[in-house]
C-alpha cells in the first residue's frame, strides 16, 4: 500500500501511520475464543476459592461434593491450575492477538500459526483436565515430584505451553515483518511490550520444558525409575518466577499504552516505559532461587545473589508506578482536577475499565510491599510457605493482574463482539466488591501466616490450630465469600454482554490507544533494539543460573520413585 | 527536512522522575545492604547443602536409621528427624531451657516442610537431601513443628512438638 520513497541517509521521516486498524473477523474470533476459555477457567477455578476459605473457618462443604470432588487438595489443584495458569495464559494470548495487529496496523502475518497455537493450547488444557478431574493428578499447580501425576497431566501441561509458544511465533513473525517494512520507525510501545512479554515467556518456560521432558514425563511413563526432587524444584522455579512477570506485563501494557487514553491523559514517558519492559526481560528470569531460600540443596551464596537481583527487578516496577501515575495525573488535570491531589477524584472512576485498573494498581502497591518482605532472604524465614504467601499472591496475580484483565475485558469483549457492555454501573460495583473482599481476605491471610499457619492446608481439620488463628481464618472466609460474589458478577456481566443484541457500530467501544507526551521517534534507538537486550538477558541467565544448573545436573541422583496413590 | 532541523533522539527524563528513580535505587540498595548485613554479620542461617542421601535406603542405614535426640555435650543436642507420610519421627523432642539443638531433617518419601512455630526455623524437607538448622531454646514452652508442604491426603495432620523444659 504505502510505498517507501525516501531513500536518503538521514533517518527516514516515518511513513504516516494509518490512523487505526480494524481487526479482521478471524482475529476477532481468535481473541474471543482465547478469552472465552480464560473466563471459563476463572469461573470454574474460582468455585473452589470460597470452599477453601470456608474450610479454614471450619465450614466444611467438601463432603457435599464427594462424588465429584474427592478432596480439598483436588480442589486446590483445580484452583491453582485453572486460575494461575489457564485464566492468565489464555487471556494473555487473546489480548495480544488484539494489541499486536492493532498497534502495528497490519493483520497477523500467519494467522494459521496462531490458530494452530490456540488449538494445541486448548487440546493441552483438555488433556490435563481429565486426570485432574479423575483425581489422578492432585499434585497442585507446582506438581513437585515425587508426587506423581498420571502422565497425561504432564502431556497436557506441555501442550498448553507449546501452544502458547506457537501463538507467540505468530506474533514474532508479524512484528518482524512490520520491522522490515518500517526501518527507522520506533516500534509502537503497545506491540513492543506485548512481544517482549511473549519472548520472556519463551525463555522462562524452558525450565519446566526441561523438567517435564527429561524427568517427569519419562518417569510417569515408567521409563525412568526415579527423579531428583531438588533438581526439579530448581527447574520449576526457573520458570516459576518469570511466570509472574508474564502475568503482570500484559497489565502493564494496558496501564502504559491504553489506560492513559481512557482517562484523557497521555503516556508520560515513552522512553522510560520501554526501558521498564526491557529491564523486565533482562532481570526476571535469574531470580528463581528466591522461591528456594529454604531448600537444602541450594548454596546460600546463590540464594543471596538471587535476592539482590530480586531487589533489582523491583526497580522497573517502581519506575512503572511513577510513569503510570504521572500519566493518570495528566488525564485528571485535563479533566479539570486541581491542586496536589484533586486530579485523583477527577479520573473517570465510573468507567468500569478505568475503575478496575486503578483499584488493581492500589492493591498491587500493597502486594509489592509484601513482595519486598518475601524477597528479603532472612525475613522470608518467617513467612515461607505460610498463609502469608497466598495473601501476597492474591494481591498480585489475583488482584493487580486479574482486576486489570477484568477491566480490559470490559471494553475488549464488547469491541470484538460488536456489543455494548451490559450494566456498566454493576461492573463498577463488581470491581469494588473484589477490592473490599480482597482487602479482608489478604489481610487475614497475611496475619494468620505471620502467626505460623501453613499454606496448602485445610486448617479446619488440622489438629494444631490455636485459638489465636481463628479470628483470621474467620475473616479469610468472609473475604473469600465476598470475592466469590465478585467473580460471579464478572462472569454474568460478560455473559450477558455477549448474549445481547449487536449494537450500532458507533456505540461499540474502540480500542483505547494512548499517545505519548513526546513523539516516540525521539526515544533513543537503544530502547528499540532487540539484539543488545537479548544478549544481555541470556548472559545474565548464564551467570546467575549457569553454575548452579551445571552443578545440580552433574550431581543429579534419580533416586526418588513416584508416589501416586497418597491423595 | 534537513538533519539539522530534525530533533535528535535522546533520553529525556523529567526532573521529578529522575528524582524518583534515584530514590528508588537508594531504597532498594538499602534493602540489599540490610539483607547483606543480616546475612553476613548477624549470622542468619539458611539451610545449605549438608548431605545427600538415598530416600529408598535412608530409613535403614546412616544417621536416620535411628531417628531421635542425642546429647552431644551438656546443653548441646542434635536431633535426626525422619519425615514421612504423615508424621515426623520422633514426634516429640524434649530439651532443657538454654540448650542448643541442631535439627537434621530428611524425607523417605515425598517433599515435606518443617516450621518451628514462633521461630525462624523454617525449611523444606526434600527426599535425597538433609536440611539442617540450629535452634537455641531460650524460653520454656511447647512449640509445634508443622509440615507446611503438601504431602498427600494426611498433610494437615502432620506435626510434632518440641518441648523446652525449665
Ligand atoms: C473467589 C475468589 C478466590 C478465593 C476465595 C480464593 C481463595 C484461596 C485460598 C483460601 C487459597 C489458599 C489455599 C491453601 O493454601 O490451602 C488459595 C490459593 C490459591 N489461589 Fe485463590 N482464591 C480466589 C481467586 C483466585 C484467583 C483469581 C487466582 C489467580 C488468578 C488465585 C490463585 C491462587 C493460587 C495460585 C493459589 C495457590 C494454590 C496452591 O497453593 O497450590 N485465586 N485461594
Ligand atoms: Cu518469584
Ligand atoms: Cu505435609
Amino acid at each position: 500500500m504505502t510505498a517507501i520513497t525516501s531513500t536518503t541517509a538521514v533517518p527516514a521521516a516515518p511513513v504516516a501511520r494509518p490512523a487505526t486498524y480494524a481487526l479482521s473477523a478471524t482475529e476477532k474470533r481468535l481473541v474471543g475464543l482465547n478469552v472465552l476459555v480464560a473466563v471459563l477457567a476463572l469461573f470454574i477455578g474460582s468455585l473452589f476459592g470460597p470452599l477453601q476459605a470456608l474450610e479454614h473457618a471450619r465450614v466444611d462443604l467438601y463432603p457435599l461434593l464427594q462424588p465429584l470432588l474427592k478432596s480439598y487438595y483436588q480442589g486446590l489443584t483445580l484452583h491453582g491450575v485453572l486460575n494461575a495458569l489457564v485464566w492468565t495464559t489464555f487471556f494473555i494470548t487473546g489480548f495480544f492477538t488484539l494489541t499486536i495487529p492493532f498497534a502495528l496496523r497490519r493483520p497477523l502475518a500467519a494467522p494459521k500459526l496462531n490458530w494452530a497455537g490456540f488449538i494445541v493450547q486448548t487440546l493441552g488444557l483438555l488433556t490435563a483436565a481429565v486426570p485432574i478431574l479423575l483425581n489422578q493428578a492432585s499434585v497442585l499447580y507446582t506438581f513437585y515430584p515425587p508426587l506423581q501425576a498420571h502422565f497425561t497431566f504432564y502431556v497436557g501441561l506441555t501442550l498448553v505451553v507449546v501452544g502458547s509458544w506457537i501463538q507467540g511465533y505468530g506474533f514474532y513473525i508479524t512484528f518482524y515483518r512490520w520491522r522490515k517494512d518500517n526501518p527507522g520507525v520506533r516500534s509502537p510501545l503497545m506491540a513492543l511490550g506485548s512481544v517482549i512479554t511473549m519472548v520472556l515467556w519463551q525463555i522462562a518456560t524452558l525450565g519446566v520444558a526441561v523438567e517435564i521432558l527429561t524427568q517427569l514425563l519419562p518417569w510417569s511413563l515408567g521409563l525412568l525409575k526415579g527423579v531428583d526432587p531438588q533438581l526439579n524444584r530448581t527447574y520449576f522455579w526457573f520458570t516459576g518466577h518469570p511466570l509472574v512477570y508474564f502475568w503482570l506485563l500484559p497489565a502493564y501494557v494496558s496501564w502504559y499504552t491504553m489506560l492513559p487514553k481512557q482517562v484523557d491523559g497521555k503516556l508520560f514517558s515513552d522512553a522510560l516505559a520501554r526501558f521498564a519492559f526491557w529491564l523486565f526481560l533482562f532481570l526476571s528470569v535469574p531470580l528463581g532461587f528466591h522461591h528456594q531460600y529454604v531448600d537444602p540443596g541450594v548454596p546460600p551464596m546463590w540464594k543471596y545473589i538471587h535476592a539482590i537481583l530480586t531487589y533489582a527487578v523491583a526497580f522497573p516496577s517502581m519506575l512503572t508506578a511513577f510513569t503510570v501515575i504521572a500519566s493518570l495525573e495528566v488525564g485528571g488535570r485535563a479533566r479539570g482536577g486541581k491542586g496536589l491531589f484533586g486530579w485523583i477524584p477527577a479520573l473517570p472512576w465510573r468507567t468500569p475499565s478505568v475503575n478496575h485498573q486503578l483499584l488493581a494498581g492500589i492493591l498491587f502497591f500493597l502486594g509489592g510491599i509484601g513482595g519486598i518482605v518475601n524477597a528479603s532472604y532472612n525475613v522470608n524465614l518467617v513467612v515461607h510457605n505460610t498463609a502469608w504467601v497466598p495473601g501476597h499472591f492474591h494481591l498480585t496475580v489475583a488482584s493487580a493482574v486479574t482486576l486489570s484483565f477484568m477491566g480490559i475485558a470490559y471494553w475488549m469483549v464488547p469491541h470484538i463482539t460488536g456489543r455494548t457492555l451490559w450494566a456498566p454501573k454493576l461492573a463498577v460495583i463488581q470491581g469494588w466488591v473484589w477490592f473490599v473482599g480482597m482487602l479482608i481476605f489478604a489481610t487475614a491471610q497475611h496475619r494468620v501466616g505471620l502467626l505460623g499457619a501453613p499454606r496448602r492446608t485445610p486448617l479446619g481439620q488440622a489438629p494444631y490450630v490455636p485459638a489465636s488463628w481463628q479470628p483470621w481464618t474467620f475473616l479469610t472466609a468472609i473475604g473469600g465469600v465476598i470475592l466469590f460474589v465478585g467473580v460471579i458478577l464478572f462472569v454474568v456481566i460478560i455473559l450477558v454482554t455477549v448474549l445481547r443484541k449487536p449494537a450500532h457500530p458507533s456505540q461499540v467501544p474502540a480500542i483505547p490507544e494512548a499517545e505519548a507526551l513526546q513523539d516516540p521517534q525521539l526515544t533513543p534507538a537503544w530502547l528499540d533494539r532487540w539484539a543488545p537486550w537479548l544478549v544481555a538477558t541470556v548472559a545474565l541467565i548464564l551467570i546467575a543460573y549457569g553454575p548452579q544448573l551445571i552443578y545440580q545436573i552433574a550431581n543429579m541422583s534419580n533416586t526418588s520413585p513416584g508416589f501416586n496413590n497418597i491423595w | 527536512m534537513t538533519p539539522s532541523q530534525t530533533p535528535q533522539p535522546s533520553l529525556q527524563i523529567d526532573r521529578y522522575e529522575r528524582g524518583w528513580m534515584i530514590a528508588a535505587i537508594v531504597l532498594l540498595a538499602t534493602f540489599a545492604l540490610a539483607v547483606t548485613v543480616a546475612g553476613a554479620a548477624m549470622g542468619i542461617q539458611l539451610p545449605a547443602p549438608e548431605l545427600r542421601v538415598n530416600p529408598q535406603t535412608v530409613a535403614s542405614e546412616g544417621p536416620f536409621a535411628q531417628p531421635g535426640v542425642r546429647e552431644l555435650a551438656p546443653g548441646r543436642y542434635e536431633a535426626y528427624i525422619m519425615s514421612q507420610t504423615w508424621l515426623f519421627i520422633p514426634r516429640e523432642i524434649k530439651i532443657p531451657k538454654g540448650s542448643e539443638i541442631t535439627l537434621y531433617v530428611t524425607s523417605k518419601d515425598v517433599q515435606h516442610g518443617f516450621k518451628l512455630e514462633g521461630t525462624n526455623i523454617n525449611m523444606m524437607v526434600i527426599p535425597g537431601q538433609v536440611s539442617r538448622l540450629t535452634f537455641r531454646a531460650e524460653k520454656p514452652g511447647t512449640y509445634n513443628f508443622i509440615c507446611h508442604e503438601y504431602c498427600g491426603l494426611g498433610h494437615a495432620a502432620m506435626f510434632g512438638t518440641l518441648i523446652v523444659t525449665e
